[in-house]
């Protein structure tokens, strides 16, 4: 009840006219920056960052935060229309949104994505408005072997799936291991795996990995394949936004699973993107249409856009209240509210009621303003599928080439964004999966770093990934989702000896 | 004998640069770009934030500044960068003391030599911190307890900063802690909210919210002195509060973190002469003391033959302890 009070005073912080222009200057940038590869959400955060210098923190954090949803609805664009991720947690987007876009419903796919995201988001902000205390302790009983147990699981939720053959599942994941601990490892403070190219010290960065491996490599697919014609008949529907919005709520068992993931895994560390992937993961195993997956499935879009922006909000909440920044956006939040010369930590929540609860009520009214402002930009951006292949090719590669130079102004991402195409490619044609490289890639480090602090806490001893009920159960569960696949095989076998009996008899 | 005579060559540079008046010397032509070796957010990377929100505002220069994060590898990205640049005044590299630390213990492609000193502008102090509901009421009691039990010491970064002092520490007060490299400050203080860890030696903005929370407490300082009496952090105490560690009978009477600014190796002597009288305009704003007291760290200004004696001093410093620890690089 006191929460809900502190709401209503945080609206009547939030719902003012300058405000409201904030947070529409904000989500047009948002939209902006997030549609771009490659500049992305926490750098977009970062150049504005200094303009709110003189700003009041609660107009300052506004705009920054209606910054972030914009650009968590824009990444999502490009994931769609071109396969080319604008945000690494809008990947496990391109899986679905892509063959749908490609088969001619840009508007659905969009439509599908803005309106789920929008869901997640809200369910983000009224988890986050309840129970922000009770959150605040949960978040503490991490420690190390319980983050490498939220790792194993987002994992395990993704490993046992997908049409390829687990060889190959598993050929991916190395590769991305390897490609995750290049640079400076945090357990040592040595360099690993540089090559002799004294730029590598500072890793692999993710978002040009995913741009070469989704963008570029579907290209050179693409120019393989069918050269000509690939231009889509889309009609710009405005009645199609809303009957894919309509749509939405058959799906409600997909939505409140997805989002409950999401808010799961922005709490605890995992943060959106592993959030995406193992929303995706657990929807294609449970939904009847798993078979469908990856053909342009709504429920395929769903379950990633939820998730994302469900871990998206609720990650402000660890930021807020522990100083932990669930991801990198949050990271750059809170550098800039110890700039304006607030604190992040328990405290917050008790002296600076305004400002909190102001967020909190922009969060609210700044979702409501990103999701009307993206939907009308829907059929612009459907539009564009409409433009010939040959136009579209090279601009896909100009777009992927100043992506991968602004993440860090250098070229040697440029080369390596180019030779991560070439995998892409060769990825697709030799049939490996690309979500598993993916994967390891963004989590591949961190799940390493939890794992080395855990055994330096253990002393060596896997024993204190079973210590206590938290951590046994998180890994039990990955297990479970690791075997699960696996014992439905056997079931499936003991059911029908007669048929295994029979290809066994084949085979020989 | 390289790395001698070129530090006399900037010392000499620097003495030359303080006895010509600045303004007739060189001037910026084209945007300069700040480079930050920390991600966005980081202590670092809020530094060059701050300075450039100064100059921009004071119109200390007439060139636009850009700043861009190269913090991968623990900083060393920034570095590698800056001296990929020799001879470039417009790329200003903003770091710590990582800039000659870093090397002696990791392969890093880079040394401090390759690069031009500007200035230390600020120091971060360190203390030592517990959680709130220790039973530890001093340092002494705190290390009686460790020299019972091994206790886990969380910091950020390995074989940086924070590991180097709790190996202080353990030499100082012969105890022995498991050492848990976490990616930052942050990290480690929500560690020890949550009882993962026993201790860490955070700088106070890393865990100010915190200890106004009630989740952690301050020990001792690492600082010849108390720190200066600034507003209360919780009801009843401030920084000026916590004793110095060796108040307490921890010897350590000194370990500080000082924020630097470097232009690329091989830039001529007017040109850091520029550098180093724009980071004294800054210092002397309103703003730059604002954004000191806000981040709690202490106001320092080294440069020149200053600033290259601290090195020296500090370099000895890590070095004993790396080589006591086996780190150093063969």
């Amino acid at each position: 009840m006191e929460n809900l009070q502190s709401l209503l005073h945080g609206f009547t912080i939030a719902v003012t006219v300058p405000h409201l222009t904030l947070m529409v200057i904000g989500v047009l940038l948002g939209i902006l920056v997030g549609v771009l590869p490659g500049l992305g959400a926490p750098n977009g955060v970062s150049l504005l960052l200094p303009l709110t210098f003189g700003m009041q923190p609660v107009s300052a954090i506004i705009l920054l935060s209606s910054m972030y949803w914009g650009a968590l609805f824009g990444g999502s664009v490009t994931s769609i229309l071109f396969n080319i991720p604008g945000e690494p947690s809008s990947v496990a987007t391109t899986f679905d949104g892509y063959p749908m876009a490609r088969d001619g419903r840009p508007t659905t796919a969009l439509a599908t994505a803005f309106g789920s995201a929008a869901f997640g988001a809200l369910v983000g902000v009224i988890l986050i408005t309840f129970l922000a205390s009770w959150v605040a302790q949960v978040a503490l009983a991490f420690g190390p072997p319980e983050y490498f147990a939220v790792y194993f699981l987002a994992f395990a939720s993704f490993v046992g799936m997908g049409g390829a053959a687990p060889i190959k599942t598993v050929v991916a994941l190395a590769i991305g291991f390897a490609i995750a601990a290049i640079g400076i490892d945090t357990v040592s403070g040595s360099v690993r795996l540089t090559m002799g190219i004294d730029e590598l010290v500072k890793g692999v960065s993710f978002v040009v990995a995913v741009m070469g491996l989704f963008g570029i490599g579907e290209l050179l697919i693409a120019v393989e394949e069918e050269f000509q014609a690939r231009a889509v008949s889309s009609k710009v529907d405005w009645k199609e936004v809303f009957r894919a919005l309509g749509r939405l709520p058959r799906y409600g068992i997909a939505l409140l699973r997805s989002a409950a993931i999401g808010c799961w895994m922005g709490i605890t560390p995992g943060g959106p993107t592993a959030a995406s992937f193992m929303s995706y993961g657990i929807a294609k195993r449970f939904s009847h249409n798993g078979a469908r997956f990856g053909s342009g499935e709504a429920e395929g879009i769903i379950a990633p856009e939820t998730a994302d922006h469900a871990a998206g909000t609720s990650a402000l909440l660890p930021m807020l209240s522990l100083g932990i920044p669930g991801s990198a956006t949050a990271a750059v939040m809170m550098g800039g509210l110890m700039i304006w010369g607030l604190n992040p930590g328990p405290m917050l929540f008790v002296d600076q009621k305004d400002f909190v609860w102001g967020l909190i009520a922009s969060m609210y009214v700044g979702n409501i303003v990103a999701v009307a402002l993206v939907l009308l930009t829907v059929p612009v951006f459907a539009a564009l599928m409409r433009i010939p292949f040959a136009v579209i090719a090279p601009l896909i590669v100009i777009i992927c080439v100043v992506g991968a130079y602004s993440v860090s102004n250098s070229y040697l991402d440029v080369v390596l964004m180019l030779g991560f195409g070439v995998v892409g490619y060769l990825f697709k044609k030799l049939h490996y999966p690309l979500a598993p490289l993916v994967l390891a890639i963004v989590i591949g480090d961190k799940a390493e770093d939890a794992f080395r602090q855990a055994m330096l806490m253990s002393k060596g001893s896997l024993g204190i990934f079973f210590a206590n009920r938290l951590v046994t159960t998180l890994v039990l569960a990955g297990m479970a989702l690791l075997l699960l696949p696996l014992a439905l095989q056997i079931v499936r076998l003991l059911r029908k000896p007669d048929e295994a009996a029979h290809e066994k008899v084949r085979i020989i | 004998m390289k790395i001698t005579s070129k530090l006399l060559l900037s010392t000499t540079a620097f003495m030359l640069a303080g006895a010509i008046p600045a303004a007739a010397a060189w001037q910026p032509q084209k945007p300069i770009e700040f480079v930050a070796t920390a991600g966005p957010g980081g202590g670092t990377d809020n530094l060059a934030r701050a300075v450039q929100s100064i100059v921009t505002k004071y119109k200390l220069t007439d060139q636009p500044i850009v700043v861009v994060n190269k913090g991968g590898g623990s900083g060393a990205e920034g570095y590698v960068y800056g001296r990929a640049s020799a001879g470039d005044p417009y790329k200003v590299i903003f770091g710590t003391s990582n800039a000659w630390q870093q090397p002696l213990v990791s392969k890093v492609a880079f040394n401090y030599t390759d690069l031009t000193p500007i200035a230390a502008m600020a120091q971060d102090e360190f203390l030592l911190w517990v959680k709130q509901d220790a039973p530890y009421k001093t340092a002494g009691d705190f290390l009686k307890a460790a020299a019972a039990t091994e206790f886990k010491m969380g910091g950020a970064q390995s074989k940086d900063t924070d590991e180097v002092l709790t190996r202080m520490i353990e030499k100082a007060a012969r105890v022995k802690f498991t050492y848990i490299p976490f990616k930052s400050g942050a990290e480690a203080a929500v560690q020890l909210a949550g009882g993962h860890i026993d201790a860490h030696v955070n700088n106070p903005s890393e865990s100010l919210g915190q200890w106004r929370g009630s989740t952690q407490r301050p020990l001792c300082a690492f600082s010849p002195k108390r720190l200066p009496q600034g507003p209360k952090v919780t009801a009843s105490e401030g920084w000026s509060d916590v004793p110095t560690c060796v108040e307490q009978g921890l010897a350590i009477s000194q370990y500080e973190q000082p924020r630097t600014v470097w232009l690329p190796g091989k830039v001529s002597p007017e040109q850091a002469a520029f550098y180093v009288d724009l980071m004294k305009k800054v210092q002397a704003t309103p703003e730059w003391k604002e954004y000191i007291e806000k981040t709690s760290q202490v106001d320092t200004f080294l440069t020149g033959a200053a600033f290259v004696d601290f090195i020296k001093q500090d370099l000895e410093h890590v070095k004993q302890v790396a080589g006591e620890q086996g780190w150093l690089l063969k």
